[in-house]
């Protein structure tokens, strides 16, 4: 059985984008904390830290979930992709980003890294979404700026449809 | 927005969940997918010595089709029983309210227990646990036993479940002959927590006539509960008949006012949902029936 006291440091090592890191936390470090200010990674975002916004998703252990409501210290051991790791090896954007960039389907950018790793994972998983499906997977983020049309546009056309 | 300083505890077994509880004496939180307690936590809405993550027992992830049931272990997550192919087949209301419960995002790692456990009275799962007479197994020193999850639901995020325990699962009726099942709520947003939730388990006999039925409701009362229909049994499965039972139970609820709705609303909600859900059960019974 593990067990750390509440303000025991303890080492967390991940395997995030493919690359072994590792820092530390305190039982109480929610996983997003963690990504952000251990790990240098500011790509994933702190929305509403209680589940509803969807703006801290990321890929954790092969499912689209919330990091604020993971604590860092359950995920040791754990892979998590996040939005830093979906750029080609040469730094260009993916055919998802570059749908998102075409589409309009961003413009403050606060949710899109959450939506990203949302569609990605779902796109994985369901290739040929019709709009009906992809509003459903949608349901799970908020975003205040774009109506969610061009988000839907960018994910089929992402999806060759 | 953090949660207040807390120790962590991964137990490997059961048992050890179990010394964790007693040693914490009830002043020890258990997390399972964390999309209830996570935000409480969070928010500091609860503020526990000590969180015990359950994740690590896996025996509690197992789906177990019996003769007459269903057993689901409380870490079974929402999204795994979607995709477990006989569940429409076996346990039709679950499989129905299921894409109700929260997102794509939630469901990947919330459980059939956690939802049980925390007993939001909006919450599908108990709902359709309430609705289909299932039950609640949990686990203490003391040994186990299994609580009619009519009996379970106490109000407001409040539960049978005593101090020591730990709920390892839950049992769900299987699918009846002659019976046809429905659910149906509606939500500000797609996924979040139902204003009002209907569910519904009808058996319809050769005669046409309502010859067993459960109506669920959720959202409305302080726990989710099954209105009382008995006055109903032996009328003929029809529109009329479903508009007679949703308009008489409107009328005897005594519903929660919140910022999401007033009490009217409710009412009219248990209407409206109550009719149509009714009719859709009525419906599918029929189905059953001339299939069978």
């Amino acid at each position: 059985m593990l067990r750390i006291k509440p303000d025991q440091k303890q080492r967390v090592t991940l395997v995030v984008n493919g690359k072994t890191v590792s820092g530390f936390a305190e039982p109480r470090m929610l996983l997003t904390d963690f990504l952000r200010h251990e790990l240098g990674l500011y790509g994933t975002h702190v929305g509403c830290e209680h589940g509803v916004c969807g703006a801290c998703t990321a890929i954790i252990d092969g499912a689209a979930t919330r990091s604020c409501l993971r604590y860092a210290v359950q995920c040791d051991g754990l892979e998590i992709q996040t939005v830093e790791g979906l750029a080609e090896a040469d730094g260009t954007l993916n055919v998802l980003q570059k749908a998102f960039n075409e589409n309009g389907a961003l413009q403050c950018g606060f949710c899109t890294a959450g939506i990203l790793m949302s569609s990605t994972k779902f796109l994985q998983e369901n290739p040929k979404p019709n709009e009906d499906e992809v509003r459903d997977m949608l349901s799970g983020h908020i975003c205040r700026c774009t109506g969610y049309e061009q988000i839907v546009q960018a994910i089929l056309q992402a999806s060759g449809q | 927005m953090k949660p207040v300083a807390f120790e962590y505890c991964r137990p490997d077994t059961v048992d050890e969940a179990l010394e964790l509880l007693k040693e914490f004496g009830g002043d020890a939180s258990i997390i399972s997918g964390g999309l209830s307690l996570g935000a409480m936590l969070n928010m500091r809405l609860v503020r526990p010595k000590a969180v015990i993550d359950i994740n690590g027992l896996e025996d509690l992830a197992n789906i177990t089709v019996g003769d007459a049931t269903v057993s689901t272990g409380a870490l079974v997550r929402q999204a795994a029983a979607m995709q477990y192919p006989a569940l429409m087949a076996d346990v039709p209301l679950l499989a129905l309210a299921l894409p109700n419960v929260g997102h794509y995002q939630t469901r990947s790692r919330g459980t059939l227990g956690g939802s049980v456990a925390h007993a939001d009275p909006s919450a599908e799962i108990p709902l359709a646990l309430v609705t289909l007479s299932g039950a609640v197994t949990l686990q203490s020193p003391r040994g186990k036993r299994d609580m009619p999850a009519r009996e379970f639901f106490l109000g407001l995020l409040t539960t049978d479940r005593h101090a020591d325990e730990v709920i390892t699962g839950l049992t769900w009726p299987r699918r009846r002959d002659r019976t046809g099942y429905a659910f149906e709520e509606i939500a500000q947003r797609h996924g979040d927590f139902a204003i009002t939730a209907v569910a519904a388990e009808a058996t319809i006999g050769s005669d046409g006539n309502i010859s067993d039925l459960s109506l669920g409701l959720g959202g409305v009362e302080d726990r989710p509960f099954v209105a009382a229909t008995g006055a109903f049994v032996g009328k003929p499965g029809t529109v009329a008949t479903a508009e007679d039972i949703a308009n008489t139970i409107a009328e005897t609820v005594d519903p929660m006012i919140d910022l999401q709705a007033n009490a009217d609303y409710r009412r009219q909600l248990v209407r409206v949902l109550g009719a149509r859900v009714l009719m859709a059960a009525f419906t599918d019974a029929t189905r059953q029936r001339e299939a069978a």
